[in-house]
């Protein structure tokens, strides 16, 4: 787990009381290494129903201008409720390997 | 300034209420109701504009400080024992989101059994809460420690707790000099902090701190009581030459000269202090020490007074059960283990669940720690006026 996108701050420089001044910062958020399984999206049995985006907990499941969807790893926990909300099996918990 | 009678409780009650505290969120408790029973007719009767919130808990009083204090309003709660215990988890977050507020703590013993009189029990079991602590002697101190608490807290970020004995302190009545409502206010002008809960900004508080940031986090609390002790020095300094009064970090007496002391925090110093009088009149060259900052622990002031003495007694009115020494004496050994030629410590325990220490016990000790001092060999723990 780490921010991917800012370097971590040290004692010194970070806002005192553990305040968070700048809106919008969780989005910086690296939560990859949390997973053990990632989802994979098979676009050929993919029907673009949209479950996976409705049920993700994390929003961690973009839409495409085309109307496809993809997992952003960033933001994925591995938690699987896609592969079990998906209707026609088209998402598949597979194992992480680092 | 006027001189008026007044208890400990409620000559801080005058303090708060001359500080022109924004917010009051309190619980009653034995011994430290009658603090916020005077706050809140002040507020009933329109001599306080404060919001003055009643809570279901003392953890919902800290709760409602800490979300107060982020408003950046002037607030204080006050409490004893169980209430203090009940506040135990926020206790910690109020140090460490660096919400400045006062809260008087007046002394009392934790049950079981239930015991509403006075020991040092419910503070040592925060010590580590990361609050800075003050404790004082009389009902003057009382007040005067008050006032200046609500400096050290705005200036350092950080809760000031003032320590008071129950009973001995909070109910006994004194003549206490009150400054001038119009003076205080000069000496401390409410000064807004940051509102870090403005719907104007868009600032988080009370995340989570994962591994990667909580160690700089806590570091940044433990960093700022650290250098709280800069603040106190300057503030009492201060308050001394305004007001007249001759406050310090350590009380001293007869440490000039002393070869025996004893060490102490609160009222029972005055006791020592009256048995260290006679022992000099009889050719014993006795003194006392007592702490008035306990945390930020005053490592040098207190070396430098105890420095050359033969033998110390420390008295801890609380007790760490299956602890190598009691809370005061771990620290007063901690400080003088560098030193080459240290005193003698002798450890007692007194006074728990408001015994009352007698003039008798205090020569007692005195003697304890001489003899420990003279044979070069300290005894175990002594728990005086216990009986067997």
């Amino acid at each position: 787990m780490k921010c991917a996108k800012t370097p971590l701050k040290g004692w010194k420089e970070l806002p005192e009381g553990g305040t968070i001044t700048e809106p919008g910062s969780s989005v910086l958020f690296d939560a990859s290494a949390w997973r053990t399984s990632m989802p994979i999206i098979d676009h050929a049995k993919c029907t673009k129903c949209g479950m996976c985006w409705i049920f993700c907990p994390e929003a961690a499941i973009k839409v495409n201008p085309d109307g496809s969807y993809e997992v952003e790893y960033m933001y994925c926990k591995g938690c699987g409720i896609c592969e079990k909300a998906c209707a026609v099996k088209a998402i598949k918990m597979e194992e992480e390997k680092k | 300034m006027k001189k008026v009678g007044l208890s400990g409780n409620y000559a801080i009650a005058y303090a708060v209420k001359m500080a022109d505290v924004d917010v009051i969120a309190a619980y009653p408790i034995t011994p430290q109701t009658t603090i916020v029973e005077k706050l809140s007719e002040f507020v009933a009767n329109g001599e306080l504009d404060a919001d003055y919130i009643n809570v279901e808990s003392e953890h919902s009083a800290m709760s409602a400080c800490v979300g107060a204090s982020m408003t950046g309003a002037r607030v204080f709660t006050a409490t004893s024992s169980q209430g203090l215990a009940f506040m135990h988890e926020v206790l910690f977050m109020a140090s460490a989101l660096r919400t400045p507020m006062v809260m008087a703590n007046v002394n009392r013993a934790l049950s079981a059994p239930l015991n509403i009189w006075n020991d040092h029990a419910d503070a040592m079991a925060e010590r580590d809460a990361g609050w800075i602590q003050l404790w004082v002697s009389s009902a003057q101190e009382a007040y005067d420690t008050t006032l200046m608490a609500f400096k050290l807290s705005e200036e350092t970020r950080l809760p000031v707790m003032v320590n008071l004995d129950g009973y001995i302190l909070s109910h006994t009545y004194e003549p206490v000099e009150l400054i001038a409502e119009e003076t205080v206010r000069e000496y401390i002008p409410s000064k807004p902090l940051v509102n870090r809960l403005s719907p104007k900004t868009a600032f988080s508080v009370g995340v989570v701190g994962p591994p990667e940031y909580y160690f700089e986090m806590k570091y940044q609390a433990i960093d700022a009581i650290e250098r709280s002790r800069m603040s106190i020095s300057k503030i009492t300094a201060d308050f001394n030459r305004s007001f007249g009064r001759s406050y310090d970090d350590v009380y001293a007496y007869g440490m000039e000269d002393a070869e025996y002391a004893l060490l102490t925090m609160g009222s029972m110093t005055g006791s020592a202090r009256v048995v260290a009088e006679e022992l000099r009149k009889e050719g014993l060259k006795a003194g006392v020490v007592s702490i008035r900052t306990f945390r930020p622990f005053p490592v040098e002031r207190l070396i430098k007074k105890v420095d050359g003495l033969k033998g110390l007694g420390v008295m801890d009115r609380a007790s760490t059960p299956g602890g190598p020494s009691n809370p005061l004496f771990s620290d007063i050994a901690t400080c003088l283990y560098g030193l080459k030629d240290r005193p003698i410590l002798q450890s007692f325990v007194s006074g728990l669940g408001g015994r009352d220490i007698s003039l008798d016990n205090f020569r007692t000790m005195f003697k304890a720690t001489k003899e420990a001092a003279d044979a070069k060999a300290p005894k175990p723990c002594m728990y005086v006026g216990l009986r067997e």
